[in-house]
């Protein structure tokens, strides 16, 4: 498995345990998934989801690089090894 | 230009009743700390966070009285440009005096003083590490300033260590900003795991004592007094408007050149200050605050009283007996119907919806105060247990929990 494949089937993970999440909805989740549009998350909601990842990935993702994520490959982005530790 | 707010239209149409708005209620008229006429009719008011009652203390008012007739209305301008009165160095020193502290600064409301403290003491290379339920007015100062935010898990002192250890290398002060006592469950930071956090990691600490001055700690100081770890509080922010009943904002802090944040902090150097009447009242509350503990052990007594006798009647609560007791519903919709049968059958309390609220449950907050009596502690429990049995939140009346009808 691919290493950004990998870190999606991790942030899966997390969305599975997501208030109000289907099997119907986690089995269409791809990198292009939207995560306000598709998860249905309200703004705190994301935030919520974003502090389980960094618990999950052990890494911290500041709140201003939170609002630049829109879809799910741009968090596989901040989370992928390289890039974990920190993303400021 | 408001389209943009539909969303919020929608969800706010929802929730108003015809004949009543949860969010915008008009007391006709206050007649104490606990009493006041909505709608024509007498209602005890159970959400207002006067946790001392002081907003009818005689002194405090006679002492304003004389402010407002000896220095007028306002000061109509910031200190900086107007300059400052006597009433603002008094109260200064009379709240620096009370933590213990080198210095204090006010500021105009409890909102502006995070505001005005997260922005002017976090730069560009710091970094803020806020717990993941703190106040709006914490996430819009750490918002405002030029710092990298994170959030921690609420009240998880090793998340908390987690992402210290993961910042360490990196250039910037870092400051842990908390609260005693948070407003929507009423529950208490674990201030001493926190504190031993910050001094591991060699952080700053800020404690907000918004709903904890006047509340926790034998002497008042709040929950730094309570869980004995004042020196490692690098700053205590709060509030006028809740024990000392009035309004505005300060922080104290032992920080050498403290009072450089006069020329830094925005929210204090760009807003009118304080009034006469207000900085008057306020120096009297906390003389009040000092001379009777008694209200302290009112406030505990009626706080218990009230928390066990919802938690006996079987509803679902905060986790910790504190002057906040909020009740928890599975749905807005009962929530909403809930808060409009109290305050028909002449309660008010206040209606807390997701998503302002922690991990999106819908409550019924109270605040307790030390004003109330045995009498109205009483007839809140059983009003709103019967309210309870009737919408099926509780299963079942148990009569022996219940107190005898007023």
């Amino acid at each position: 498995m691919a290493d950004d494949e990998r870190v999606i089937s991790r942030i899966i993970d997390v969305i599975r345990t997501l208030e109000g999440m289907t099997p119907d909805v986690l089995a269409k989740v791809t990198p292009q998934t939207n995560i306000v549009r598709d998860l249905n998350l309200d703004s705190i909601a994301v935030m919520d989801f974003i502090l389980e990842l960094e618990v999950k990935f052990n890494t911290v993702i500041s709140l201003d690089i939170v609002a630049g994520i829109e879809t799910i490959g741009d968090l596989a982005r901040v989370l992928e090894p390289q890039s974990a530790q920190v993303t400021q | 230009m408001l389209a943009k707010y539909e969303h919020l239209k929608q969800a706010y149409a929802r929730v108003r009743d015809e004949r009543q708005d949860p969010f915008n209620v008009h007391f006709e008229k206050i007649s104490s700390p606990t009493q006041g006429i909505v709608n024509g009719r007498p209602v005890l008011l159970l959400g207002t966070n006067n946790y001392l009652g002081l907003t009818f203390d005689a002194s405090c008012v006679a002492k304003a009285t004389e402010a407002l007739r000896l220095e007028g209305t306002g000061t109509t301008g910031s200190r900086t440009a107007n300059g400052t009165y006597s009433g603002h160095k008094m109260l200064e020193q009379k709240i620096a005096d009370f933590f213990g502290r080198a210095a204090a600064m006010l500021f105009t409301t409890g909102y502006q003083a995070n505001l005005g403290m997260l922005t002017a003491l976090a730069g560009r290379e710091d970094h803020l590490l806020l717990d993941a339920d703190s106040h709006a007015s914490i996430y819009d100062g750490a918002r405002l300033s030029e710092a990298s935010v994170t959030r921690f898990r609420h009240n998880d002192p090793d998340d908390l260590f987690r992402r210290l250890r993961i910042l360490a290398d990196l250039p910037g002060d870092k400051l842990i900003v908390v609260e005693g006592i948070y407003s929507m469950l009423g529950d208490i930071a674990p201030l001493k795991e926190i504190a031993a956090v910050k001094r591991e990691t060699g952080a700053y600490l800020l404690v907000d004592e918004a709903h904890s001055l006047g509340v926790l700690g034998e002497h008042g100081r709040g929950l730094a007094e309570q869980a004995g770890v004042e020196n490692d509080v690098d700053f205590i922010v709060g509030t006028f408007s809740k024990s000392l009943g009035s309004i505005g904002g300060f922080c104290v802090s032992d920080m050498p050149d403290f009072d450089v944040l006069r020329l830094a902090s925005r929210a204090y150097m760009f807003t009118a200050s304080l009034p006469p009447s207000v900085t008057a009242s306020v120096t009297q509350a906390l003389e009040v605050l000092v001379a009777k503990p008694g209200l302290r052990s009112d406030l505990e007594r009626n706080a218990a009283r009230l928390y066990d006798g919802l938690a006996k009647a079987g509803f679902l609560l905060g986790p910790t007996v504190s002057p906040i007791v909020s009740i928890r519903f599975d749905s807005p919709e009962i929530a909403v119907v809930f808060w409009n049968k109290l305050l028909a059958l002449g309660i008010y309390a206040n209606l807390a919806l997701p998503p302002a609220t922690p991990g999106r449950q819908s409550l019924l907050r109270s605040s307790v105060s030390a004003a109330h009596t045995s009498a109205e502690i009483e007839f809140a429990i059983k009003t709103i247990t019967t309210v309870g049995i009737e919408l099926g939140v509780v299963q079942h009346a148990r009569e022996a929990f219940l107190p005898a009808a007023q």
